[in-house]
């Protein structure tokens, strides 16, 4: 055994044109505005963007909605116009027809290429109308797609109350203790709280279903670990109480900017942990926060080992299979990293955006992950050119492409499976509970092309390359 | 600044693309930040299309905020040069990147020095051209370019065709039931014995465009786009042009009487009259419906259109024409070309609606209660909430507007599957009169309850909540799958903790 065989097999970072195909990160909006349920979201850009709102994103602003566009028209852009009268006479509008808690103002690359001060006009246009009104700049010039949602979460860190402003209060905004103890008894309820370990404050970040913030806190019960909140809550509210030195830690790998300003502004110390993806992810996940906690972890291996049984099934089909990650939603390493170790071998991981610190634990586990199972490191292709990844595609004869909405057709056409990132980004894939979810998603392609595969179906354009 | 929730016509640049794209072996640069080529989305998975795009972003960021693109636009369209060897390249930049202002017609003839093909910029105010502006522009533009080019060359074919021709004008991409209209337009033009010259620019190279002066006229069978390139032919050669959309029975046979007098006019010798009246009434089945006995009961209800120009104008007419429905408001989205609507329809109906305002036509559809609805998508959802019937005639497209089988709207064809869509909207018949009568089908509400003997399992208030949160389609399995399990291991009560037991033991 020579030394080298020791060492972490060093991941290899490579960086190319940045020519890819992913979503708008305005698109946040479609799933934050679900999830927070007194908010009203505002785009403020141009016709290209509600486009793409409506028709790609296939979110048709039917039904009463609690989003819309400020459609930036050419009086706006050419300075005619003066932003501050215009941006109160839309809000004023929206409060009046809607009332909502909080207005947040998403910020697009328009705004930025003709510099809105929408960070100095909000403080003055809350101060008048009365109402919380949040700035994010989820613009497509500095970030992709999910990253929509970090720029959301780290303005809202700002909004979060720094201390208890009295008991009934807390109760009220802690909403998940609320639904677990619904309906119970104050002394029933103190005996649940001697179930949780005595532990310095936990809030957990990142947007996720309702079912699955439920599952994943009572997942960190089992341990004694206590959640005190959840950011985003519900309800904006609701925005969970930050004192300096609670611990946060982050449920999704595109939120870096959001612990930053966690750490930064309001001092409270971060849980680099691999992402709770997957069982392998999951278990990770909880023993790093146990170990930050210092709380002993039980019956983790256990838990592990009875998820990765009950999806045998599942994972078999997948063994020895090669996947390529086109890059899209920034879950890509996470993703690859429980596919790899479902048994799969990955040759590329295209990444928009890659924060080597934010990722360090979920990187470190996906190199151990490697090892451990025998097979060749990854490369990660930041900002990925599409049209050179579709030539090594077609070059490494890849089993399964998990790409994007706009390569996955022509792909298929090619005889190439392919799966939607985006699917990931909106099924419920976090935690032990769903592992299962992921799988099924991940292996639809293959059982799919399994029962036609008699067919001679394979390719369906002609003179195709491949 | 303007409070938006719906958009009836997407960005000008969206417009482009669809010409630039429907075009064989043209390739499109995007020059804009990451996020805005969405159109590579709408065409893979509306369309399905099986091809990759030609369309590529050359991505605008900080670095090119910061200063300007400099060769990257330039380095973009000579690599797609050498990548897909395309006839033409066309840039475009979005709302956005068109105003940081950077010299793109510059960049356009920097790149032309090294590359193989052509290379245009595209010509169109993003802020105030919409998407239909934006494609017809497009199209004038680039067939003006070749035939410049080919004038210049001496390429310019002489004469006509022998045989009376045609070059069918503005059948694009993601156009509403496009593909359908163009088999159906061919189909039309090889009855009355017109040969196609050209179709652009679905499926035309541009090395042909040269071709175009040697058809007899030109068709522009939607309003929208075509009509400026029709106009540039007919002012640089003469060439007459027919802008009569042969959708309905009357219409389609005006079309054909109009090719009839410009055929005649260049010296042919043809008379359609008997093609007409033997489609109409023998074999389009549309004339048959309108005398029809089902269709007698239509006479007077009350309709609302909507949609844009081409599609809107004609529905008006069908119903009011061609049914005895009585068109209460017919409106439109586009706006630029308000006159020319408001002639359309004006008799037809008994006001016109002007606008882009999704919430003043659904108000106006509130207030008219019509029995049924033609418009968009956007009516389609305002006619469920308000529980009247919506049949989609007009764009802006849906997934469901690229239907697998064969549905056009134009031509004798078309008249068929446009009655079926009225048919289909109203409630008719023996139907209408029994429901009149009796109040309805089902007028005993129904009663559900628990059925099974076994199903008493208690469920906490905690689980019932979180079964609520679940979607309505899945609820039901899940709780089944649930209930199933929690009796398996004799749990007398469904908690929270439970429920995702089960789900992790059995995939619920």
């Amino acid at each position: 055994m020579t030394l080298a065989d020791t060492q972490p097999q060093a991941l290899n970072f490579e960086c190319e044109t940045g020519n890819y195909h992913t979503f708008c990160p305005i698109s946040c909006v479609a799933w934050l505005y679900q999830k927070i349920e007194d908010s009203f979201f505002l785009v403020i850009g141009t016709k290209t963007c509600g486009y793409f709102l409506q028709n790609a994103m296939g979110v048709m602003i039917f039904a009463e909605p609690r989003y819309a566009m400020a459609e930036l028209e050419e009086g706006d852009i050419s300075a005619q116009l003066n932003d501050y009268e215009e941006l109160k006479r839309l809000c004023t509008q929206i409060k009046r027809d809607r009332n909502p808690s909080v207005i947040v103002w998403i910020g697009t690359c328009t705004t930025e290429i003709i510099k809105m001060d929408l960070e100095g006009l909000a403080p003055k246009l809350e101060a008048e109308l009365g109402i919380p009104i949040v700035t994010a700049r989820a613009n497509g010039l500095d970030y992709a797609f999910t990253q929509g949602e970090d720029t959301v979460l780290a303005a809202m860190v700002q909004r979060c109350p720094d201390k208890p402003v009295g008991e009934v209060e807390k109760e009220e905004r802690n909403s998940i203790s609320k639904l677990l103890n619904f309906g119970r008894k104050k002394e029933e309820v103190a005996v649940t709280e001697s179930e949780y370990a005595k532990h310095t404050p936990l809030v957990l970040f990142g947007s996720l279903p309702d079912p699955v913030v439920t599952q994943l806190t009572l997942e960190l019960k089992k341990q004694g670990i206590k959640v005190s909140g959840w950011l985003p809550s519900k309800r904006y509210t609701e925005l969970p109480v930050i004192e300096e030195g609670y611990f946060v830690s982050g449920i999704n790998p595109f939120l870096s900017r959001t612990a930053t300003t966690l750490m930064r502004r309001r001092k409270t110390k971060l849980i680099g942990a691999p992402f709770p993806i997957g069982p392998d992810g999951t278990r990770a996940w909880i023993e790093k926060l146990c170990s930050a906690l210092g709380v002993e972890p039980k019956g983790l291996a256990e838990r592990e080992a009875q998820i990765w049984e009950s999806v045998e099934d599942y994972v078999k089909l997948l063994r020895g299979k090669s996947v390529f990650f086109m890059g899209d939603n920034l879950l890509e390493i996470s993703l690859a990293r429980f596919l790899i170790r479902c048994g799969m071998t990955c040759p590329e991981i295209g990444i928009p955006y890659m924060d080597k610190r934010y990722q360090a634990a979920e990187l470190e586990l996906l190199s151990k992950t490697c090892r451990e199972m025998g097979v060749p490191t990854p490369t990660i292709v930041e900002k990925p050119d599409n049209y050179n990844q579709i030539q090594r595609i077609y070059a490494q004869d890849i089993d399964l492409v998990i790409t994007g909405m706009a390569h996955a057709n022509p792909l298929e056409a090619r005889g190439i499976n392919t799966k939607w990132s985006v699917e990931f980004t909106f099924a419920q894939i976090h935690g032990f509970t769903n592992a299962r979810d992921v799988l099924e998603l991940v292996t639809r392609p293959l059982r799919r092309n399994n029962s036609l595969k008699d067919l001679g179906w394979g390719k369906l354009v002609k003179d195709a390359k491949v | 600044m303007k409070l938006a929730y719906w958009m009836y016509a997407g960005p000008a640049h969206i417009g482009t693309l669809r010409i630039s794209s429907s075009f064989k072996n043209v390739h499109a640069i995007m020059h804009a930040p990451i996020g805005d080529d969405y159109f590579n989305v709408m065409r893979s998975m509306l369309e399905r299309d099986r091809n990759f795009t030609p369309v590529t972003i050359s991505s605008v960021d900080r670095n090119v905020l910061a200063r300007g693109s400099q060769e990257k636009v330039v380095d973009n369209i000579t690599r797609k040069d050498a990548e897909e060897t395309p006839d033409l390249i066309v840039l475009t930049p979005t709302c956005t990147s068109s105003i940081l202002q950077e010299d793109l017609a510059n960049f356009v003839q920097r790149a032309q020095i090294d590359t193989k093909c052509d290379v245009l910029l595209a010509d169109v105010n993003h802020y105030r051209f919409t998407e239909l502006q934006a494609a017809d522009r497009t199209l004038q533009q680039i067939v003006q370019y070749y035939i410049a080019k080919a004038k210049k060359k001496g390429q310019l074919p002489e004469g006509k065709t022998e045989k009376p021709s045609v070059n069918i004008i503005g059948i694009s991409s993601l156009g509403f039931h496009n593909q359908h209209d163009c088999i159906e337009l061919k189909r039309l033009m090889a009855d009355i014995g017109v040969e196609v010259n050209a179709v652009i620019p679905e499926g035309a190279s541009v090395l042909e465009l040269k071709n175009l002066p040697k058809a007899w006229f030109n068709l522009v069978p939607y309003r929208e786009i075509g009509l400026m390139t029709a106009e540039f032919l007919k002012e640089e050669f003469g060439m007459p042009y027919v802008d009569i959309t042969p959708m309905g029975v009357v219409e389609t046979a005006r079309c054909i009487r109009k090719i009839q007098d410009v055929v005649n006019a260049q010296g042919g010798d043809v008379n359609y009259e008997d093609f007409i009246e033997n489609q109409t009434l023998y074999v389009s089945q549309a004339a048959w419906f309108s005398r029809s006995i089902d269709c007698q009961n239509l006479t007077g209800k009350k309709a609302v259109v909507f949609g844009d120009n081409t599609h809107a104008a004609a529905m008006t007419k069908i119903l009011s024409r061609e049914m005895g429905i009585h068109v209460v408001m017919a409106g439109t989205y586009c706006k630029a070309d308000e006159k020319w609507f408001r002639e359309q329809v004006s008799e037809y109906c008994d006001e016109v609606m002007i606008s882009d305002d999704n919430g003043a036509i659904a108000d106006a559809i509130a207030r008219i209660e019509p029995s049924a609805i033609f418009g968009t998508q956007m009516e389609r959802h305002v006619g469920k909430r308000l529980r009247i019937p919506c049949g989609v005639i007009s764009a802006p497209i849906h997934v469901q507007d690229f239907p697998i089988g064969y549905k056009p709207f134009l031509g004798y064809e078309g008249t068929n599957q446009v009655a079926d869509l009225v048919y289909n909207s109203f409630t008719l018949g023996m139907e209408d009169h029994l429901l009149e009568i009796f109040g309805g089908h089902d007028t005993k509400e129904v009663i559900t309850r628990g059925m099974s003997a076994d199903s008493d399992m208690n469920w906490t208030k905690e689980a019932q909540l979180e079964l609520n949160k679940i979607p309505g389609f899945v609820r039901g399995k899940i709780k089944r799958n649930t209930e199933k399990f929690a009796r398996d291991r004799n749990l007398s009560e469904i908690t929270v903790e439970a429920m995702y037991a089960a789900k992790e033991s059995v995939g619920a």
